[in-house]
């Protein structure tokens, strides 16, 4: 009996082993894999600077890479995204905020039970679906009422992006504001605080480290989304800040030039790393500054 | 002695239990009135009836008067948000706000309109000091208040209950979470207290009651067997629970 038992501990033992070498591995994939991404977007960046200057590069203000004379002004491209944020952080941020305090402070239990998992399936939807949605309702909508609205818009895009990062705010946020204690809300009841002062001047300030991290990580999201503004948001690379107008936004550009028949080696195919390159920069910089927000303000309550 | 609040005929059920039975009690103003009782008695479910703080807790029922100055704080009349204004509340763990002290303190008077800073600094510096908090903290008073010890913590949030100026308090075990020190410190402002509030407070330390209090009811399974003077509970109980109870025969 004795025998027995030792031997299967030393298997065990064996066991516990190949199990930790497997997860090591699995460990290594994952971050050569990011190596790898990382490397290959420099190597064609590097190619790609040294035949246009960074400078130029982050100065002008014409994206025409694929025309005669060629201009390699990124601005436009990053307007285009910078306007897709703005609009779809304008729809995202209060309406998820909103529907984070309704659900953590006034639902009951059944109507929680019932709302979160279908704000949920938001987030589930494809991000094609969300294109076609812009194209089809938003656009029009938005044209009934500006009737010099292009078809394709940053305003429409930026709607459709927005309305698909509402489950990530609610859902993060709603997290955060859940982990507050209970001592907290109650300490504020008893000083004669009503409910909506209990979830603005207590809840969601000792919750803000992750409402501010779910921020940003929408915002990164709507930097990062495709194929809703290679759908609505057209393909025009202009510096504007009119919504009404067609634009072109990083990742759409990415798109079209990756479905188009450039030739590998080309400068114009070189263009898509650099373009790449700086939006992997921007999401980075972002993923620090929610780090740092979550560090920053984390309460041990 | 002037009669702060009166309860008459109090019953109080979670879903279809009753945790109270037919309470009638006077609670007189100006004084250090303590329950005292095994857990589950119904001690802190009292003193709850007496700032609605119960009605947070989903499926629960009251029936019969609570009258602070007269008014019945049951009637569709009152706010439980006004009556929470007049009667503060300290719980069993410290429960300052992920914020400033002086957010901690000023947070009652904000919410209610108070925006002069003179003002609002000299009800920081005075409830600071009434709470003898004063000379410990003054240097920091805008660091948060989840640096301060236990003890410190909850005389803070006993200054933060002081600065609404309420007429009664309720304390729920307030020194149950605390060293030995802190008590002594919470249970000498109790005393300071008493001369500009009336004062309830529940305690699991019998010597507790026994030190600070100047009436006391004894509490078990939710009636009141015994209220009276403090000093007669303890010297002269007229109910042979009573006696069992405070000798140490149970609870």
């Amino acid at each position: 009996m004795k025998k027995i038992l030792f031997e299967s501990k030393s298997k065990m033992q064996r066991n516990e082993r190949v199990i930790n070498k497997i997860l090591i591995m699995l460990g290594v994939i994952s971050i050569l894999t990011t190596i790898g991404i990382i490397l290959s977007l420099a190597e064609e960046t590097v190619q790609f600077f040294k035949s246009v200057s960074i400078v130029e590069f982050f100065t002008s203000t014409k994206w025409t890479p694929m025309f005669e004379p060629a201009n390699y002004g990124v601005l436009p491209l990053v307007m285009g995204t910078f306007l897709i944020v703005i609009f779809s952080s304008i729809i995202s941020i209060p309406i998820g905020l909103g529907s984070a305090i309704y659900l953590s402070e006034y639902a009951p239990k059944k109507v929680r039970k019932i709302l979160k998992p279908v704000l949920e399936i938001l987030a589930g939807i494809p991000s094609i679906v969300y294109g076609y949605f812009a194209l089809t309702s938003i656009t029009p909508l938005i044209r009934s009422i500006f009737p010099n609205a292009s078809v394709f818009n940053a305003l429409s895009a930026g709607i459709a992006v927005g309305i698909m990062t509402i489950p990530m705010v609610s859902s993060l946020s709603e997290d955060a504001m859940m982990a507050v204690p209970d001592s907290l809300r109650l300490g504020a009841y008893a000083l004669g605080s009503t409910k909506f002062e209990v979830a603005t001047k207590i809840v969601v300030p000792a919750a803000f480290s992750g409402i501010a991290a779910s921020f940003i990580l929408s915002i990164s999201r709507a930097i990062g989304e495709t194929m809703i503004v290679a759908m609505a948001a057209g393909s025009t690379p202009k510096l504007t800040l009119n919504p009404l107008e067609s634009i072109q936004t990083m990742t759409g550009y990415i798109v079209q030039i990756s479905l188009g028949d450039v030739p590998a080696g080309s400068i114009g195919y070189k263009t898509i790393f650099a373009v790449g390159t700086l939006l992997f920069f921007i999401t980075f910089i972002l993923n620090i500054l929610s780090r740092n927000i979550v560090r920053k303000y984390r309460r041990a309550y | 002695m002037e009669t702060k609040i009166k309860v008459e005929n109090l019953n109080f059920y979670y879903g279809n239990n009753r945790a109270l039975s037919n309470i009638n009690m006077d609670i007189y103003k100006n004084k250090i009135t303590a329950f005292i009782g095994p857990s589950g008695c119904g001690k802190s479910t009292f003193l709850r009836t007496i700032n609605r703080m119960n009605e947070f807790i989903e499926n629960t029922r009251v029936e019969g008067k609570i009258l602070i100055d007269g008014e019945d704080i049951y009637s569709k009349k009152v706010d439980p948000v006004e009556l929470r204004r007049r009667v503060g509340m300290v719980f069993q763990r410290p429960n300052p706000f992920p914020k400033t002290i002086y957010e901690n303190i000023v947070y009652g008077l904000k919410k209610n309109g108070v925006k002069n800073k003179e003002i609002l600094n000299e009800v920081v510096d005075t409830t600071l000091k009434s709470v003898a908090l004063y000379e410990e903290v003054k240097d920091k008073i805008h660091k948060s208040a989840l640096e301060l010890s236990g003890g410190q913590q909850q005389r803070l949030c006993i200054a933060r209950t002081i600065a609404m100026q309420p007429d009664v308090i309720l304390f729920d075990e307030p020194t149950s979470a605390l060293d030995p020190i802190s008590t002594m410190k919470i249970e000498e402002l109790l005393l300071e207290l008493k001369n500009d509030y009336t004062i309830i407070i529940v305690t699991h330390s019998m010597q507790q009651a026994a030190r600070i209090s100047d009436y006391t009811a004894f509490f078990l399974n939710g009636e009141v067997i015994e209220f009276d003077e403090t000093n007669k509970i303890f010297s002269n109980p007229r109910d042979k629970r009573t006696e069992d109870y405070i000798t140490g025969r149970f609870g």
